[in-house]
Parts: C-alpha cells; sequence; structure tokens
C-alpha cells in the first residue's frame, strides 16, 4: 500500500500542470496494478501461511466441544493459577533473554565494528558458526556440559573450584544460557549492521568539540545506534515468546512456556479449541508489549529517524 | 501452446499411472503402526513377520505418534492404519471416544489373559512396570525399597526425577502415604484423593530435579548419574543398566500395565486385521517377544510353553511371582479423571 501511495504522490502532483494527465494517470493505474501483480505471489503465501491459520486460530478458540460459541477456554485460562504462571513465566525468560543478549551483545557488535574488515569478518564467522548449527544439536550439548556430571561441574571440582556440583541445568538458569547462546546473532547482526552505517566523523567531531571518548560514546554513537539495538532486542524479545525446544531440554520440566503448554493441551486432549485460546492470549500479549514498548521508547521516531531523518 | 498443454497432459497422465502402478505393486494386505524403535523391531520379529507368514498375507508396518494420529485419521475420513499398537490408556480412551472399533473376543481368546489387560476397542500384548530405580554408586549401603522410602527425603537424601504427567505419578504418591495397594483407585475417585496424591508429591518437590517427559529420557538421566532415584519404565531401565547404567529397580507395588491392539474405525481391511489380532493375541507369539526385549506377554500360558528362558521370565513385569506384587492400572479411573488430574497436577508444577 505504501508503495502505491509514494508512486501516487509525485504523479498525481504533476498531471496538474501536464496536458497528457489521462495518459500519465493510465500509466501510473497500469504500473501500480503491474506492482501489485509482482507482489501477489509473496500477498498470496502471507495471506494463506499467516491471515488465514490466524483468523482459524480465534475462530477455533471461541469454540466450545460441541461446536457452538463460549467462552468456555478462555474462562479454562482464568479458572486454574497455573495458566497465569505459565505466562508469567513465559515473559520472564524473554524478557531477561532479551537482557543478557543485550548486556553481552552490545560490546561485541561494538567491538566487531572497531576491527579492520578482514578482522571482523573473520570474528563474525565465530558468532554466524553456531547459527548453522542445528538448535537441538546446540541444546543438548549445553545439557551434556552443565548437568551434574557434566564437564563444566567436573572441571571446576576437580580445580578446587566447588566442592560439590551445582545446578546450572535443569532450571531457569540452563535454560537461558541455552536461550542466549541461541538468541546472540539476531541481536549482534542488526545491531552491527547499524554500527557500521554511523560515520566516523561524527565521532571525531565530537572529540573535536571537546567531548571525552566517554561523553562521545554516550552523546553521539550510542543514540545513532539505538534503532539497531532496538530491532535485535525486538526480534530476540518476540521469538523467545514463542520458544519450545530449550526450555522443554534444559528446564527440567520446571520452566514451562506457552508454545509447551500448548503441544500438552493437543497431544493429551486433542483440545483445538483450548489450545487455540492458549496461542491467541500469547499473541495479543505480545503485540500488546510491543506496542507498550513502542509507545515508551517513541520507536516510530527512534526506528523512522535511523532510516530516513523526515 | 495447444501443442504444449496436450504434451504436459500425456506427461502427466503418465506419471500418474506410474505412480497408480508402483502403489500397487507396494499395496499391502494390512497396515501395521506402533511405536518404532528396538520396540517395534522386536515386534516385526516376535509377531508381526511371523502371523502375516501364518495367515500368507503381506504386511506394511509404519511408525506412528500414537492415539493422537488415529484420532486425526478418523475425523479427517482418512483412515490408512488397519492396526494400532497404543498404551492401555489410549486404547481406553479411543475405544470410549470410538475412534477404535470394539473387538470381536469370540475370535480373540483372551480366557488366560493377567487380568485387567484387555479393553472392549483394545486387546494387550506386552505388559510394562512403572517402578523406580536408584542408583547403586549412592546408595551402597541398600537403596530404597518402597515408594514410602522414594519418598522419604531425610532416609535417602538425593536428587530425584518425576513424572512430569500425572499418568503413574498419582498411584505411587498415595502408596507410600499409607494406602493399601487395593484400595489406591477408591481413594483416587475423588477430587480429595487426588488432592491427597498431589500434596504428597509437593512435600518433596524440592528434592524433585527433574520432571521427565519420555522413557528415553528417564534412562538416560539414571545412566548420566544425573539424579540419584527416577520413576520409569522397567525396560528403559534394564536397557540402561545394560548400557553400564549403576541401577536397580524392584517390582515392589509397581504399576503393572500393558501396551494393546486396536482396530481404527473405517479401517480400509477390518475384517483382516481382526483376523490378524485373534493370531497374534496367541501365546506362542507373545512368548516370542522377551528374547528381544524385557517385556512380558500379557497371556499368562505364553511362561507355560518353554519359550522363555526361566532367568528372563523371573525378571518379566507380568511374571507370576512378580505381577502378584504389582498394582495393576485401572483404564477407567483415567477415563473419568483425567482433566480434573492434569490440571492440578499442571498446578502443582508450576508453583
Amino acid at each position: 500500500m505504501s508503495v502505491a501511495e509514494s508512486l501516487q504522490a509525485p504523479v498525481g502532483a504533476r498531471a496538474e500542470e501536464a496536458p497528457n494527465a489521462a495518459g500519465l494517470k493510465s500509466d501510473a493505474v497500469k504500473e501500480r496494478m503491474q506492482l501489485l501483480g509482482l507482489c501477489s505471489p509473496a500477498l498470496l503465501l502471507v495471506a494463506v501461511t499467516m491471515v488465514l491459520p490466524v483468523i482459524w486460530l480465534f475462530y477455533l478458540s471461541f469454540l466450545s466441544d460441541e461446536g457452538t460459541f463460549s467462552l468456555e477456554h478462555y474462562q479454562r485460562l482464568t479458572a486454574s493459577k497455573a495458566y497465569a504462571r505459565i505466562f508469567y513465566t513465559t515473559f520472564q525468560v524473554s524478557v531477561l533473554t532479551t537482557l543478557v543478549c543485550v548486556a553481552i551483545g552490545y560490546p561485541l557488535a561494538y567491538f566487531l565494528a572497531q576491527l579492520p574488515r578482514r578482522a571482523a569478518a573473520l570474528c563474525m564467522i565465530t558468532v554466524l558458526l553456531p547459527f548453522w548449527t542445528s538448535l537441538l544439536v546446540r541444546t543438548y550439548a549445553w545439557l551434556v556440559l552443565l548437568q551434574r556430571k557434566g564437564l563444566v561441574n567436573t572441571w571446576a571440582i576437580e580445580l578446587g573450584l566447588w566442592d560439590e556440583p551445582i545446578k546450572i541445568v535443569h532450571n531457569l538458569n540452563g535454560t537461558l544460557i541455552g536461550m542466549v547462546h541461541i538468541m546472540l546473532p539476531f541481536l549482534v547482526l542488526p545491531v552491527y549492521a547499524s554500527m557500521k552505517a554511523i560515520d566516523t566523523d561524527y565521532v571525531k567531531a565530537a572529540a573535536n568539540l571537546g567531548a571525552s571518548p566517554i561523553q562521545a560514546f554516550w552523546k553521539v554513537f550510542f543514540p545513532l545506534s539505538l534503532p539497531g539495538l532496538f530491532a535485535g532486542a525486538l526480534i530476540v524479545f518476540v521469538l523467545c515468546l514463542g520458544f519450545f525446544v530449550t526450555p522443554a531440554v534444559l528446564g527440567g520440566g520446571r520452566v514451562i512456556m506457552v508454545a509447551m503448554s500448548i503441544t500438552d493441551t493437543i497431544e493429551l486432549f486433542f483440545n483445538w479449541g483450548a489450545a487455540s485460546a492458549l496461542g491467541v492470549v500469547l499473541l495479543v500479549m505480545t503485540l500488546g508489549s510491543l506496542f507498550a514498548a513502542s509507545k515508551l521508547l517513541n520507536l516510530d521516531r527512534i526506528l523512522g529517524g535511523g532510516g530516513g531523518g523526515h | 501452446m495447444l501443442k504444449k498443454t496436450k504434451l504436459f497432459a500425456l506427461a502427466a497422465t503418465a506419471a500418474f499411472a506410474i505412480s497408480a502402478t508402483a502403489g500397487a505393486a507396494l499395496a499391502a494386505d494390512l497396515t501395521i503402526a506402533s511405536w518404532g524403535g528396538s520396540y517395534q523391531a522386536a515386534q516385526s520379529k516376535a509377531i508381526f513377520q511371523p502371523v502375516a507368514k501364518k495367515l500368507g498375507i503381506t504386511i506394511k508396518e509404519e511408525s506412528y505418534g500414537g492415539i493422537s494420529d488415529v484420532r486425526l485419521q478418523v475425523k479427517a475420513g482418512a483412515v490408512t492404519f488397519d492396526i494400532i499398537d497404543t498404551g492401555s490408556g489410549g486404547g481406553a480412551r479411543g475405544g470410549v471416544e470410538g475412534i477404535l472399533e470394539p473387538l470381536d473376543y469370540n475370535m480373540i481368546d483372551v480366557s488366560n489373559f493377567v487380568e485387567g489387560t484387555y479393553l472392549p476397542a483394545c486387546v494387550g500384548t506386552i505388559t510394562f512396570s512403572t517402578v523406580f530405580a536408584y542408583n547403586t554408586d549412592t546408595y551402597k549401603d541398600g537403596g530404597p525399597k518402597s515408594w514410602a522410602d522414594f519418598f522419604d527425603t531425610k532416609k535417602f537424601p538425593g536428587k530425584r526425577a518425576y513424572r512430569a504427567k500425572y499418568h503413574g505419578a498419582l498411584e505411587p504418591a498415595l502408596l507410600a502415604d499409607g494406602v493399601p495397594m487395593n484400595e489406591v483407585y477408591k481413594v483416587l475417585d475423588s477430587e480429595e484423593g487426588i488432592d491427597r496424591a498431589i500434596n504428597k508429591i509437593r512435600s518433596i518437590k524440592d528434592d524433585v530435579a527433574i520432571w521427565w517427559k519420555s522413557g528415553a529420557q528417564h534412562a538416560q538421566l539414571m545412566k548420566d548419574g544425573e539424579v540419584d532415584m527416577t520413576t520409569g519404565w522397567n525396560g528403559r531401565f534394564d536397557v540402561a543398566i545394560k548400557d553400564g547404567a549403576k541401577a536397580a529397580y524392584n517390582y515392589n507395588a509397581a504399576l503393572l500395565d500393558y501396551d494393546c491392539f486396536g482396530i481404527p474405525k473405517g479401517a480400509p481391511n477390518k475384517e483382516l486385521a481382526m483376523k490378524f489380532l485373534a493370531e497374534a493375541s496367541k501365546p506362542e507369539y507373545q512368548a516370542a517377544m522377551p528374547q528381544y526385549i524385557t517385556y512380558g506377554p500379557t497371556d499368562k500360558r505364553a511362561y507355560e510353553m518353554g519359550i522363555i528362558d526361566d532367568a528372563v521370565a523371573k525378571t518379566l513385569p507380568s511374571h507370576p511371582h512378580n505381577a502378584e506384587t504389582q498394582l495393576v492400572v485401572d483404564n477407567s479411573w483415567y477415563a473419568k479423571w483425567e482433566k480434573v488430574a492434569s490440571e492440578k497436577y499442571q498446578e502443582m508444577l508450576t508453583e
């Protein structure tokens, strides 16, 4: 739509003075149709694989077991305290993962951005390598490392760092370690890209005007890198909300997230309505938190400002 | 343009014809779905292939994900399985929901079956036990002997694992709480009884390091020494012990459960499937199973045929000596209390 609008604007403005306005206008319409035609496979794909299932999901969630309209699935979610706790855990894990990713990922991206191009490319491979390894393999690898008689505990005890095996996995800690490891590239890549786009002359100019290196970083470099940071953090946060495998394997059954609860509902009870209701609530809460974030952080301005500057 | 279309149509017809003949050549008289892995490999050698040979038919074996797959096929009106292997719980639920055909027990002889190991729509084929295993290194001077010991974290300190679902989880808690075996399901037949069981589990929650979800998982936990004791299925522990796990278990007040064969509603070859089950439920086939995997027969006569090695027989869940000390899982309780029990269990888990 926005493509069509931006096309229309200049054409329309010119049409008033041009004598061949009608011809231009029909050309514009034709062009828009062609563009739409080019987009249609993608639009169709999104409609079929995204929009329709979501509508279907909403529909199912309001259907009782007997096939009539009802709110029973939503009432069930509020009747048991378990679901509130599951949603709490889901958001807790997602927020913590995002924060840790930012704390580790931002300095890493900054370091990479300062390196000469060749060295940065080499280091980038080490960031990306885990990205190309199967999620399941990485998750189980963490289990092998972190469990009670795993490498970390055995070595630490032999080195005398601690006497008794400590619990690093089969709990929230293990889940966070696994998820941060998987999510880190999603943060580093956009942050790195936005840092590379910053003209280093700005920082030099700040120094020239008397700013200390720390001041130059906080007042000039950091605000310019914010769009990338927010974009990365948002991707990480939203992806975390739907996580399934990692908490299932590394959480030891203690960390129960919404996606796991949805699977149980289907596998155990074949209750599509109840599972759909869980999905709908998660979707609404995700959209809600994104909306709140955009209001709170004024994302439009930050993201828009980074992009165009008008 | 026209030529191209014609050519395409021709090619499509040819492709269709080829795939149709290929399909016909592969089509078997019966399609059987089971759990795959070492279990189905054993079934294939001990039961499926010999029975097919006896009846002079061809079979196709598939592995599947359990009763929910059957439900999908039946609801979609596209049933491809003639026979399925499911847990007794799935068999009971399938019968109640009407997605499994009622079986003809005039054809299938269950007169010598271990009590309670067949259902209207599902006939038992192997027995397994839900037991607890403990690490023999951790408890060198004698390990826990009963469910009461398993729940006694003072007498037997150590990390435990317990099932993440309520199946086979509430009965041990009541037994540990002093309920005699023959009254367990009577007590569980009320919300207070379920609460009592769940409260007992709640009391050791701090010592439960892991809530397990699959058989492979609890076997691995014992093998890695990740926990000092866990509940689980005897066959899995046997495999783990064979692989070097320092573990032991016993049948004292274990839960005796079984897997069974059913016929999905609308199966393409229902008649033949029924004949197949009548043959497959004979003790001689069941007796051939334990040489491949340590699950016991449901027909008691299988023990008297001299096919099962004596030493092996004594280790099987349904061996008379072991069966008498166990509680047979009551599937009617599961059908009745499924929703209540699972909600309460989940509530306890998420606390």
